[in-house]
């Protein structure tokens, strides 16, 4: 999404022109491209233009690539105004009979985009897929800034996403003391901080954390009055998805709030002085209540032994074949999922391209006739990845 | 089946108040041997005993039982306390140089919902006294307290200083006459010239007052000098012109003679007859260790007896050459003449002897020794001088503690074979005499049920302790040692000296020949011969009374109980627990080598088989189930699986992660020797402690300590960095077996249960096996009715394996029955000791992580309940147990609780299973690292911890069962008052780990009966019923005496009835 990540050359007309196709019929109209208003307005005017007020829709544009991307939220929505020029060429479509329009099968390109963030190694015999441009919802999220709306401006609450990177969260914290407002008057306070970025890590890489920010809150617990070991364990028990609120020591960045009615689709922009454009876009996202809960990435993994009785004193050393355990994550018995792990395990090398590219590099890795330990410990490393 | 979600902790009043009947925090009593013990005094009245420590605590303890603890508020050393002879109160010097006074004090009897409570007596400061600088002197040094003096009449209390001045203060109220103090100058100018050349007498050493003329007391001056100094007249009765430095005096009985020790080994008598009034020379004067030179004798005792010569004892006085570093006291008495041999240094040391002004002797019964590690007590009237063995302060870490298990509800039968096995172990040196110190009276009622508290140690030795009371006392001593061939002993010399009579014999005739008369007394032995020997793990079986005892080099013994000496040689079976994966190389130490030939093996527990881990590393995980003649073992490579009774190995699991190459280090890697190399570097901290008892003067070395001091402090306020990384699969160290759980439940479908076996390990997997134990209905039907039940064996087949994601080391696991209680242990189902578990409804696994506590529905594993206490609270899980607490209101209620021990030294308490948090309880510091590594829980809601190497704390969670001291002391002070004393003064702590309490049940709520009590969980268990004290306590009662009882006699009169009195019937106290 970031590769359109362009300043609208010209300034030439100030209002832009936009054809909407729905079906057979198309409307024009204009909009003001220094005054776009919000998606949800412009949602309106297209049901509206169109008269098909009851009618869920999707809503996509063409580029200046001519590639149709999608218009779902103010974000894209003003990227689509912003980088007409001068026609905004609309297509849009019933939701109930539009769901492959942008990319494959959600199902599939799931299991892909979960595969293959797991599972993605450099491999030569994978095809380069044409990226496929899809709803941001179909995206992996690595980070993103959440509760803008709710949270003082000098702070930002940070999530890492940890699963199935490669990366490393890559940061350190240390202790220090921060400075507080109190009746008494300023007071020195123990605190800790962020005291170093991983190059390449997680952290660093989303660019929301940096050296000196303070850390005022774990998953929503406070860290004051912890230890810089307690919080240290508070950080790896919530690693996998991380929620940092930070108090950022540099605070010419912050997002700034533009009010907004609904927060869901609230409306940011950055305060203008400062490296805003190196920001990427997809920061800006507030996230339900449902999606915090992600207790159910969270599943333990178990094993089930092939039923009959193995040799006793073999068990350990030998793990032949048929006795293979089967996979199954055991809450939220996502069939796919499990089908296609237990079938790469089975099948061993002998893998469909299509079906997981990950394991493929398995196969290549182990020989024709893997030794039972080697099947063993690959056995364990999809395991572990495949719940994630 | 329902579904528990957690939930945030309601405010349910009700339920409120039911956990204030169930939970309630107490630090009741500290077994063991205080650390570093600085001063020891004896009040003969009282016969009461105190020690002071280097931490500022006094401990005071008289008959068994009788046990009172104080702290003072600076943790400054202890360097002398003094009774106030019959009156409860005693004065104790601090290394500040400031004298505080301590009194057992009572608190008024409070009415407590219907209860009476008695006010709480505790040992209690009631004044403090600072001796100010002399005027013009700035070196604080001369004021320096050197010895103390109370006159008998126990209203002056004289001091002596380093500045060689006495002062006098009155008492009770601590404030110097200024007009009695006398001055070095006082004494210099009725000196004779040749005498005092000019220089100082030095510091005062010793104030003895006459045993016969009140108000004179014996001067004695460091550079020999001793002075008769008449307190009323302020003039000196006769002058002792000593030439050598001068250590200690004592008195003889009858005022006639005095003994005064010096610096050089030797000690002169002096006779104190009326007229002369300078003398020059002594009596006669001995150096019993010479000629050669001799260290200082620093104290020395001159007791009187009817039927012989004068007892003398003395501490020191070794030649300084050959035995310089010894640690020895010496008594002796006409040609009998024994030189105890310590392994650690005198403290102090006194004689129980008549005080009775009537009688003309002394008469000593009995000497006690306080060493620094120990406290060692000789009978004297017994010919030989044996040592008694002591009811208390038993020197727990005599080798260091690795590892302890608690035992409740010991049945009689094991606990009579156990105290059998023990007074077998005995040696002849014992004396079975009354213990001597027998001051107070234990009121706690004896004990419903008797508790057995097993401590493993570095030597390879198993201790088993009665834990039922207050005193802490050895029953049973169990060696492991003679399994094995080592090195250091012979093969021919199978025991610990001590334990074989013969041996002894052999010791003693050799010690005959040998001068000094060297005798080694006392258990303290830090050094142990082989630290492979050292315990890891112990499991009991209460019921078939099976012992598991595993080590450091990989080692599982089982064990039997046997009455009988038996000699034979122990089955040895090796277990590889690398299952042939290449590429492991063992870097640490080698196994243990089993004896080879038949071993004799005294009354106790004897070795039936003893498995070997290869490689042999430390056994950090053991569980028993002595139905199944099952032991489960395992190690930082695997774990294994054992059928004892056939000799049979049954399972060999390899839990190795491919990458974990610090798994192959043995103990000397960085990670596992930490603990050690700390241990070690506590005894090199201890060892280089200035020796001597006399005053440390603040030098310029003590500066640098002090400076050294703030400097590390320093350091650990710079900032220090924490990586924030995930646990991988790559961690080192992650194949460590942590726990094992056997249980006959439901693994591998929902209608047939049989035997299983759990494992967990440090990087989060969970294996689970089951098991076919032929002869155990294991609920299927039994495809091989035709084999004959001998020619089967035990089978494990692997059934599930859980990886838990965040990867946490697993703490423990249990298997809850379909009520949602922990299942029985082995026996006690199907003796009827328990009640049977509900096979009926699903069963449910609990597992315990340093992260999180889960249940998990079986036999399909889904998670059920769950509570991430690190992503709540920032503290990891340490300990973890089930217990099961009993209302302390409600007869019959009763509720199984998970209690947690995190890295923050907190308990935190959940219902099960459920999960909710019920209650948290400050307990350890966080600080105290082995402290908390060596908590252990108890099935009704204590628990112990070390605070020293050489002390437990024992601690009670629960509202009902507690343990603490009550004992009465009879006061004759001026108030007439007898005390009743309930001896755990609330909030203090000899080590000072108190921590405020919070979320503690307010103890003193009034408790009315519940209308609808909530017996969700009916206790119908017999066992658990069992497993529960109440504990009674006696009447606590202050009984007012009358004023007008001054005189003895009538003091005496008044205690008889008291007596008397307290054998009324006890009320139950609960609280």
């Amino acid at each position: 999404m970031n590769k359109n990540h362009r300043v609208p050359s010209s300034r030439s007309l100030s209002a832009v022109e936009v054809k909407s196709k729905f079906g057979a019929e198309f409307r024009r109209f204009s909009l003001d491209r220094s005054k776009p208003g919000r998606f949800d307005e412009f949602y309106g005017l297209l049901q509206h233009v169109h008269r098909i007020p009851n009618v869920e829709l999707l809503v996509g544009y063409a580029d200046v690539h001519g590639d149709l991307l999608p218009i779902n939220n103010d974000d894209n929505y003003h990227k689509a105004i912003s980088t007409a020029n001068p026609l905004l060429r609309l297509f849009l479509q019933r939701k109930e009979e539009a769901e492959n329009t942008f990319a494959t099968d959600p199902l599939t390109r799931k299991k892909n985009t979960v595969l293959s963030a797991v599972l993605l190694r450099p491999d030569a015999t994978r095809k380069k897929h044409p990226v496929i441009i899809s709803l941001p919802k179909d995206f992996r999220p690595v980070s993103s800034i959440i509760d803008v709306d709710i949270l003082p401006e000098t702070h930002r609450r940070v999530r890492l996403y940890k699963h199935g990177q490669e990366k490393p969260l890559g940061f350190y914290i240390r202790d220090g003391s921060s400075v507080r407002v109190t009746p008494q008057g300023l007071e020195k306070v123990p605190a800790i901080f962020i005291s170093r970025l991983v190059p390449g890590g997680l952290a660093e890489s989303t660019g929301l954390l940096a050296v000196n920010d303070e850390v005022l809150e774990v998953n929503g617990i406070e860290v004051a009055g912890k230890s810089l070991d307690q919080v240290t364990d508070m950080m790896i028990a919530n690693s996998h998805n991380l929620i940092i609120t930070v108090k950022p020591a540099n605070q010419r960045n912050n997002v700034v709030r533009r009010r907004s009615s609904d927060s869901g689709a609230s409306c940011y922009g950055y305060s203008t002085h400062g490296a805003t454009a190196s920001m990427p876009s997809h920061i800006i996202q507030n996230f339900s209540a449902g999606e915090l809960e992600s207790d159910e990435d969270e599943e333990d993994l178990v094993i089930e032994a092939g039923g009959e009785a193995e040799p006793i004193r073999r068990t350990s050393s030998t793990y032949s074949m048929p006795s293979m355990p089967r996979y199954e994550p055991h809450l939220n018995l996502r069939t796919a999922f499990t089908s296609a792990s237990a079938f790469s395990i089975h099948t061993n090398g002998t893998l469909p391209a299509s079906n997981s590219s990950g394991s493929l590099n398995h196969a290549d890795a182990n020989s024709a006739t893997p030794s039972p330990d080697r099947v063993r410990r690959s056995l364990e490393e999809e395991g572990t990845v495949i719940t994630l | 089946m329902m579904k528990f979600r957690f939930r945030r902790q309601s405010t349910d009043p009700q339920r409120e108040k039911i956990k204030q009947e169930l939970f309630a925090f107490k630090k009741t009593v500290e077994h063991g041997f205080p650390h570093q013990p600085s001063a020891l005094a004896f009040d003969p009245k009282l016969q009461l005993m105190a020690i002071g420590t280097k931490s500022g605590a006094i401990k005071i303890y008289g008959a068994p039982g009788v046990e009172f603890t104080g702290l003072h508020k600076d943790t400054t050393a202890v360097t002398q306390i003094l009774f106030l002879p019959g009156r409860g109160c005693l004065l104790s010097v601090l290394d500040d140089n400031t004298i505080h006074r301590w009194e057992l004090v009572a608190e008024s009897t409070r009415e407590v919902g219907g209860v009476k409570k008695e006010g709480v007596v505790s040992l209690r400061e009631v004044d403090s006294y600072s001796l100010p600088g002399r005027p013009g002197i700035e070196s604080s040094s001369a004021t320096r307290v050197t010895v103390l003096l109370l006159l008998k009449s126990c209203d002056l209390l004289c001091m002596g200083t380093e500045g060689g001045g006495v002062y006098v203060l009155e008492l009770p109220r601590l404030s110097l006459k200024e007009n009695q103090t006398l001055l070095q100058d006082h004494v210099t100018q009725s000196l004779p010239d040749d005498y005092r050349c000019g220089k100082s007498l030095g510091p005062v050493e010793s104030l003895q007052e006459h045993p016969q003329q009140a108000g004179k007391i014996l001067i004695g001056y460091s550079r020999g000098l001793v002075v008769l100094w008449d307190l009323s007249s302020r003039h000196a009765d006769q002058l002792f012109l000593g030439k050598q430095q001068l250590e200690s005096l004592v008195w003889e009985r009858s005022g006639n003679l005095f003994v005064s020790s010096h610096n050089d080994g030797g000690y002169s008598v002096w006779a104190v007859t009326n007229g002369n009034i300078y003398n020059h020379q002594p009596v006669s004067s001995t150096i019993p260790y010479g000629p050669f030179p001799c260290k200082a004798i620093t104290k020395i005792l001159w007791r009187t007896t009817q039927l012989s010569s004068p007892v003398i004892l003395y501490s020191g006085g070794m030649p300084r050459a050959s035995y310089g570093d010894r640690h020895c006291l010496t008594i002796q008495q006409d040609k009998e003449h024994v030189t105890l041999d310590f392994t650690s240094r005198v403290i102090d040391f006194f004689t129980v002897h008549n005080m009775d002004n009537d009688k003309e002797f002394d008469d000593p019964s009995a000497l006690v020794v306080l060493l620094e590690e120990e406290l060692v007590v000789i009978d004297l009237l017994t010919p030989g001088w044996p040592s008694l063995p002591t009811p208390y302060l038993a020197p727990l870490h005599s080798s260091a503690i690795t590892c302890s298990c608690h035992v409740t509800n010991v049945s009689t039968k094991l606990w009579e074979r156990l105290i059998n096995a023990g007074k077998a172990q005995q040696s002849r040196r014992h004396t079975h005499r009354k213990w001597p110190i027998c001051g107070g009276k234990n009121l706690a009622p004896p004990p419903r049920q008797q508790e057995l508290l097993l401590t493993g140690h570095e030597d390879g030795t198993v201790r088993f302790w009665d834990a039922s009371g207050v005193a802490l006392t050895p029953l049973y001593k169990l060696s492991t040692a003679n399994v094995f061939h080592t090195d250091g002993d012979p093969i021919d010399d199978p025991h610990d000296p001590c334990d074989d009579p013969e041996m002894q014999q052999q010791q003693e005739e050799e010690e005959e020949e040998e001068w000094p008369p060297f005798r080694k007394v006392g258990c303290f032995d830090p050094y142990s011969d082989d630290p492979r020997l050292g315990i890891q793990k112990i499991s009991l079986c209460k019921y078939s009374n099976k012992l598991v005892v595993a080590g450091t080099a990989g080692q599982v013994i089982v064990l039997g109980l046997n009455d009988e000496r038996s000699d034979h040689l122990v089955d040895v079976s090796v277990m590889d627990l690398l299952q042939d994966r290449e590429g492991f190389t063992w870097k640490g130490h080698d196994r243990l080598e089993p004896r080879l030939k038949p071993a004799p093996f005294l009354p106790g527990f004897q070795p039936l088989v003893l498995l070997q881990c290869l490689p042999p590393a430390s056994v950090t995980a053991v569980a028993l189930h002595t139905e199944w003649n099952l032991v489960a073992f395992g190690t930082s490579h695997g774990f294994g699986l054992f059928d004892y009774h056939r000799r049979n190995a049954v399972l060999a699991r390899c839990t190795l992660h491919p990458n974990d190459s610090l798994a192959m280090e043995g103990p000397l890697s960085r990670v596992k020797s930490l603990k050690k190399s700390l241990r070690q570097s506590f005894r090199r901290i201890r060892k280089s402690r200035v020796s001597g008892k006399k005053r440390a003067v603040i030098t310029t070395t003590s500066k640098v300590q002090e400076a050294n001091a703030a400097l590390a402090e320093q350091e650990e306020v710079a900032p220090v960095q924490r990586r924030i990384e995930p646990r991988s699969a790559d961690d080192s160290l992650s194949g460590v077996v942590r726990c094992f759980c056997f249980a006959d439940t439901f693994l591998r479908d929902g209608t047939h249960h049989g035997p299983t076996l759990w494992a967990g390990t440090n990087s989060g997997s969970v294996y689970a096996y089951a098991l076919e134990v032929p002869g155990v209905d294991s609920g299927r039907t039994c495809e091989r009715g035709g084999a004959s039940e001998s020619s089967m064996c035990v089978e494990a087949v692997l059934g599930k394996e859980i990886q838990l994601m965040h990867r946490a080391p697993v703490v423990s696991i249990c298997v809850l029955d379909g009520r949602g209680k922990p299942l029985p242990d082995p026996y006690e189902a199907s003796q009827d000791l328990s009640i049977a578990p509900d096979m009926t409804n699903a069963h449910s696994v609990l597992i315990a992580s340093e992260e999180q506590l889960k249940v998990f529905s079986l036999p399909k594993v889904s998670a059920k309940t769950k509570f991430k206490l690190t992503a709540h609270e920032g503290c990891r899980v340490r300990k973890v147990a089930l217990v099961l607490f009993s209302s302390a209101v409600q007869e019959e209620y009763s509720e199984h609780t998970l209690v947690c021990l995190t890295n923050m030294g907190d308990m935190h308490l959940f219902n099960m299973p459920g999960l909710r948090p019920q209650v948290r309880f400050d307990c350890i510091r966080k600080e105290d690292i082995s402290g908390i590594a060596s908590c252990v829980f108890t099935k009704n809601g204590q628990g112990f911890y070390l605070i020293s190497p050489s002390e437990y704390e024992r601690f009670s969670l629960s509202a009902k069962v507690l343990i603490k001291p009550q004992c009465s002391v009879p006061l004759h002070r001026h108030l007439g008052h007898m005390f009743t004393c309930d001896g755990t003064p609330p909030q203090t702590q000899a080590n000072g780990t108190h921590k405020s309490l919070m979320g503690q049940a307010e103890a003193d709520v009034p408790r009315s009966t519940l209308s609808s009590p909530l017996l969700d969980t009916p206790l119908d268990s017999p066992l658990s019923c069992a497993d529960l004290t109440l504990d009674s306590t006696g009447e606590l009662t202050v009984e007012d005496v009358r004023d007008f009882l001054t005189t003895v006699e009538e003091e005496e009169n008044n205690l008889r009835n008291m007596k008397d009195e307290e054998g009324r019937s006890p009320d139950i106290l609960i609280n």
